[in-house]
């Protein structure tokens, strides 16, 4: 049996001993315990150090508010999660933990340093500090704050666990299983609804199981709770621990993480770790109850300083006593039951020290009894004891002034300031609050969504009076969805309702400015940092939480907040509820990566479409890229051959002979209807009207502001039915704006839109022998270069399937692309494939047809231009059906912006050493030998190698680019500038004579 | 994340199967042509912008595929109605009223 273990107490199974390590020794703890509480059991309240100062802290509390005693968990290989508060984790066999920000070791820590230097950290010391010069920011700056500003290790490894994600649909929500949210289930099940109720404990309870003392109806709490689950469930009730709602959404949607199994020894193979649910609740009962506020003084942050609601729970729920000497300061009656009950169990209580000059007279009597000394009217103005407490400096004040100061020795200080309501989700609602002066603090007041709350989150405290309302707020709940609920009156007896007042800094007879009174533990904001702030000219709260970080850390000010608001209202003389308070946001605990992401990783991130014809290219070696969800064949080498020699391969055999190329992702969509050519003429630039059935253009598609949203090639297959194709990534976006337009704009016009991009496999075949591979497979078709020349279309039979015939060139090469149904395209590729072999057929990727494409100047849509280019910017003018009334984007050609002098034009760039790759991306000025920075007048957007052209070769945009042709420009690179001139576009075969093969 | 009533499929559904197109009620003006520079940067680019209630078009993008038009108070992110396409613009105060009566129990 451990030292501070008191046998047979609390809800931990004390005939089933664990081991844990913490900090590389072996610890013995209960089934039940967490780590907190099994380290308090054998003696360890140094549990980490702090953030910025690296001072030795102990736990302050014993859930998930817990903002000092952060570990690092390791569960087996790639399981390590750092930042995990030892007072929510539960312990196991095996679990290894380790504590934080410390080096070389817990008990000696260098960092600490920055605890004796505490004067230069004050409030906004990064922002002083830092400020200058420049250049120390890469080299000290940045690497000291970050590796000062530790809370905890990243973990290194890939994280092998599986996160799971649902939905649940359900009538009534209660969030926080203790005594109002037991009621408010009881009260809406009765009335026939179905009711969930969440508790982010391990057992649903909340206060109650730490008040064992209390009887309900008769029955000892535990009993009572025993049954009342057993009747929720009869009442099927869902009931949910270890899940806490970390966000409240519009309309009622809440969601919900539920841990799964970090409590467990043996997780079964493949579990999910934890489960994200989105719930939607027809209405929602918050019962999260309320959060202990610490007193604000010098010291109040060494190890065996606790809140004394915690050092109860601690007691009851776990079975440990947290000190053999303990000390109350308090300003609140709760913290004399936990008193009382450490008495009861064997710890010595030195004193309980009031700050109010009467408390309650019933305390004082048990006090009495039991033989405590009661210092009513005193302060605390100290501690003592570095690696653990050794005694409390007190003193009365009478009539404002503090007197003599007396030394109390203890190994524990419990400390009470009162109680806040957890708020936070109903802030996440953007519901209003009202300042209570009576209980010093924020309550709910107006309510945006579906939602009651009930109990002390709405500042009633006691068992009975939580009972009560939560009864009244699950038949409301009730009432609002048109049921009618039985409420059932519970008799309380033992119970322990109190009241209290609340403190700024605590008064004392030093010199304040050199007080460590903290407010906010994790970020270590001292109320001296506040005070700072306002001095130095902070007046909203929200500038004063930014620059003191008040209320910035991890917890998100769930201790620290009033006290740091009480201590910056004191400060600018004026109320609290005139100074406000910050807003809370979700997630209300530290919520893991995993969690949010669920199923959506690795292959899962995000769909990956693949064309008929990947499986192909799988299996013949490609390399593939990522072009939108699409994953395309990049290109295919040959034994041993690198990115770079394939693709010149692949380039060079297409332009020799053949070459294939798979596609199919491009975008279709098929215009049909009686007002179809007005609807293509309306949309894209070109005129369509005397394009012939059987005919294909080249479509520029811009938006209304007058730049370029898409092209493609369009054939018009009959008078009242066009092809369209859009670049791969634009598919869903054109359908989109085109349906925009069809629907909104011209909803008379006779058309119907559909997007066939996955009903067809597009092979495309480029090369002077591309008709002499196909003739043979089309029926029914002439398609010799008179009776099908470049820019032809027509359906035909292809190789015994149903096809869509274009005569079309992305490449300058004599080319073809055959559409045939999706489920076609794998087996018309192997027999083009196979019939090609007579003519060195060459499949080709995306890389290939980018560099065959960029050496006849054809754009890319989203690389070359970057929805800031026109038409006439792009060189594309001809595309431009000038005499008609209008298309979409006809009028904003005309802005004077769109033709002023300087814009960014398309132009080629040739390396003046020839041999020389640009950067895609880099940036072009006129003069290198400007100071810096220098004026840069474009950028480079496509760069590739061309063994047609003989040398590299770039696309960029310039500004005044078509009217600088030959000039020099230069582009700074890291290790040199390179020299290079500007020329036309087209790189290759500019007369176009290898089309009209 | 938001529910929404798409009026052509009468039914209320998750936002993510709808994309948001802008504010509503600004038609392309019949002949471009006859604008003036400043009339059709108008047109292009000048917004409302209000904090409060707020006229916008939605796409049921992942559903019917219509376009139909809202009313949405930026600040509480509340949708006031949804309707079509070619209904016209509804009256504001009289949707205010409806809202104030809906508003949660206190
Ligand atoms: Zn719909």
């Amino acid at each position: 049996m451990t030292t501070f273990r008191v046998p047979g107490r609390g809800r931990v199974l004390h005939n089933r001993p664990v081991s844990f390590t913490f900090d590389g020794m072996t610890y013995q703890g209960l089934e039940g315990d967490t780590v907190a509480s099994a380290l308090i059991a054998n003696g360890v309240q140094l549990m980490g150090r702090s953030f910025k100062y690296h001072r030795p802290r102990g736990p302050m509390a014993a859930g998930s508010e817990e903002p000092n005693a952060l570990i690092g968990t390791r569960r087996g290989k790639g399981r390590f999660e750092p930042n995990t508060r030892a007072t929510v984790q539960e312990i196991w066999n095996g679990l290894e933990t380790n504590s934080q920000n410390k080096y070389p070791s817990l008990k000696f820590d260098v960092g600490a340093i920055n605890d004796r230097a505490y004067m230069l950290f004050s409030a906004g010391f990064y922002y002083k500090t830092f400020m200058w010069p420049r250049s120390f920011w890469d080299k000290y700056y940045e690497p000291f704050i970050r590796a000062a500003a530790g809370l905890g290790v990243s973990p290194s490894e890939p994280d092998p666990d599986n996160y799971a994600s649902r939905y649940l649909h359900t009538d009534v929500l209660i969030i926080g299983a203790g005594p109002a949210g037991l009621a408010s289930a009881r009260a809406a099940a009765t009335a026939g609804l179905r009711v969930t109720l969440v508790d982010e404990n391990s057992e649903p309870g909340g206060t109650l199981l730490s008040e064992p003392q209390a009887s309900l109806d008769g029955t000892p709490a535990w009993d009572w709770l025993s049954a009342e689950l057993d009747a929720l469930t009869d009442l099927d009730v869902r009931i949910m621990t270890r899940t806490t709602a970390i966000g409240y959404y519009h309309q009622n949607m809440i969601a919900l993480c539920q841990k799964l199994t970090d409590h467990q020894e043996k997780p079964a193979e493949g579990a999910p770790r934890e489960r994200m649910w989105r719930v939607r609740a027809k209405q929602v009962i918050l019962a999260q109850g309320a959060l202990e506020k610490p007193l604000v003084f010098d010291g109040n942050d060494r190890p065996g300083v606790m809140l004394a609601g915690s050092a109860q729970t601690y007691l009851n729920r776990y079975g440990v006593r947290v000190g053999n000497k303990a000390v109350i300061v308090t300003s609140h009656d709760s913290a004399w039951y936990a008193a009382f009950d450490l008495a009861s169990a064997g710890t010595q209580i030195e004193a309980i020290v009031d700050t109010r000059p009467t408390p309650n007279a019933d305390l004082i009597k048990e006090a009495a009894a039991r033989g405590i000394t009661v210092l009513p009217g005193h302060t605390a103005t100290g501690t003592s004891g570095r690696l653990r407490i050794k005694s409390v400096r007190v003193n009365k004040v009478e009539n404002g002034k503090v007197l003599n100061a007396r030394n109390i020795s203890c190994d524990s200080l419990l400390i009470c300031g009162g109680w806040t309501p957890t708020l936070h989700l109903f802030s996440h609602t953007k519901g209003s609050l009202k300042w209570d002066d009576e209980s010093q603090t924020f309550l709910p007041d107006r309510i945006t969504e579906e939602c009651q709350i009930a109990g002390a989150g709405r500042g009633l405290w006691g068992i009975a009076s939580a009972l009560n309302d939560g009864a009244v707020m699950g038949a409301a709940a009730a009432k609002a969805l048109g049921k009618s609920a039985t409420t059932q009156t519970v008799t309380v007896a033992n119970d322990r309702p109190g009241t209290g007042e609340s403190h700024t800094e605590l008064p004392t007879d030093l010199d304040p400015g050199k007080a460590r009174a903290f407010v906010d533990y994790q970020n270590d904001v001292t109320a001296k940092d506040l005070r700072l702030a306002v001095r130095e000219g902070m007046r909203s709260i929200e500038h004063v939480k930014r620059y003191t970080t008040n209320g910035m850390a991890t917890d998100q000010g769930k201790m620290s907040n009033i006290n740091g608001l009480n201590i910056a209202a004191d400060a600018l003389g004026k109320k609290q509820p005139e100074v406000g308070l910050t807003t809370f946001r979700p997630p209300y605990t530290p919520t893991s990566f995993g969690a949010f992401a669920g199923y959506h990783k690795g292959e899962h991130f995000e769909v990956t479409r693949k064309t008929p014809i990947d499986s192909w290219a799988e299996e013949n070696g490609a390399v593939f890229e990522p072009v939108s969800l699409w994953r395309r064949a990049w290109y295919f080498p040959k034994d041993g051959e690198d990115m770079d020699a394939a693709v010149r391969r692949e380039c060079r055999e297409t332009r020799k002979s053949l070459g294939m190329f798979d596609a199919s992702t491009l975008g279709k969509i098929e215009v049909v209807g009686p007002d179809a050519v007005e609807f293509m003429n309306r949309m894209y630039t070109n005129p369509w009207t005397k394009l012939a059935p059987g005919r294909t253009r080249y479509g520029l598609l811009l938006g209304d502001d007058g730049f370029i949203r898409d092209d493609g090639v369009i054939g018009r297959l009959s008078d009242d039915r066009f092809h369209i194709t859009t670049t791969t990534g634009g598919a869903a976006r054109v359908l989109n704006m085109m349906e925009d337009y069809l629907q909104t704009e011209w909803p008379d016009l006779k058309v119907w839109l559909t997007s066939t991009t996955e009903q067809w496999s597009t092979i495309a075949l480029n090369g002077p022998n591309a008709r002499n591979l196909i003739e043979p497979f089309v029926e029914g078709l002439d398609i010799s270069d008179a009776a099908f020349p470049h820019m032809s279309i027509a359906e035909c039979t292809f190789a015994g399937f149903p096809a869509r015939l274009f005569r079309v060139s992305f490449t300058g090469e004599l080319g073809f692309e055959i559409n045939v149904p999706a489920r076609h395209g794998r087996a018309l590729w192997e027999k083009l494939f196979d019939a090609g072999q007579k003519y060195d057929i060459c499949p080709y990727g995306t890389e290939t047809m980018h560099v065959l494409r960029a050496e006849k100047g054809f754009i890319i849509v989203g690389q070359d231009t970057d929805g800031t280019v026109t038409p006439y910017d792009a060189g594309a003018g001809w595309a431009i059906g000038k005499n008609k009334p209008d298309f979409v984007g006809m009028r904003a050609l005309n802005r004077p912006d769109l033709t002023a002098e300087g814009r960014k034009q398309l132009v080629g760039l040739l390396t003046e050493d020839g041999t020389s790759k640009l950067e895609e991306g880099a940036q072009i000025v006129l003069d290198p030998n400007q100071p810096i920075p220098m004026k840069m007048v474009g950028h480079v957007t496509s760069s590739y190698h061309s063994d047609a052209a003989g040398r590299p070769i770039a696309l960029a945009l310039v500004e005044g680019g078509h009217g600088k042709t030959g000039d020099t420009v230069y582009i700074p690179m890291p290790d040199r500038t390179i020299k290079a001139t500007i020329t036309g576009t087209t790189f290759y075969d500019p007369e176009g004579a290898r089309l009209k093969l | 994340m938001l529910l929404v009533h798409c009026p052509y499929c009468d039914e209320t559904l998750p936002e993510l199967e709808f994309t948001y197109g802008g504010e509503a009620h600004i038609a392309r003006p019949e002949n471009p042509a006859d604008k003036t520079d400043d009339e059709w940067r108008d047109f292009l680019f000048i917004r409302t912008n209000v904090k409060g209630p707020h006229f916008e078009r939605w796409r049921h993008a992942h559903g019917c595929g219509r376009f139909f038009n809202a009313v949405r108070d930026t600040v509480s992110d509340r949708f006031l109605t949804t309707y079509k396409a070619d209904a016209p613009r509804p009256d504001l105060a009289v949707l205010l009223a409806d809202a104030s009566m809906k508003e949660p129990s206190k």
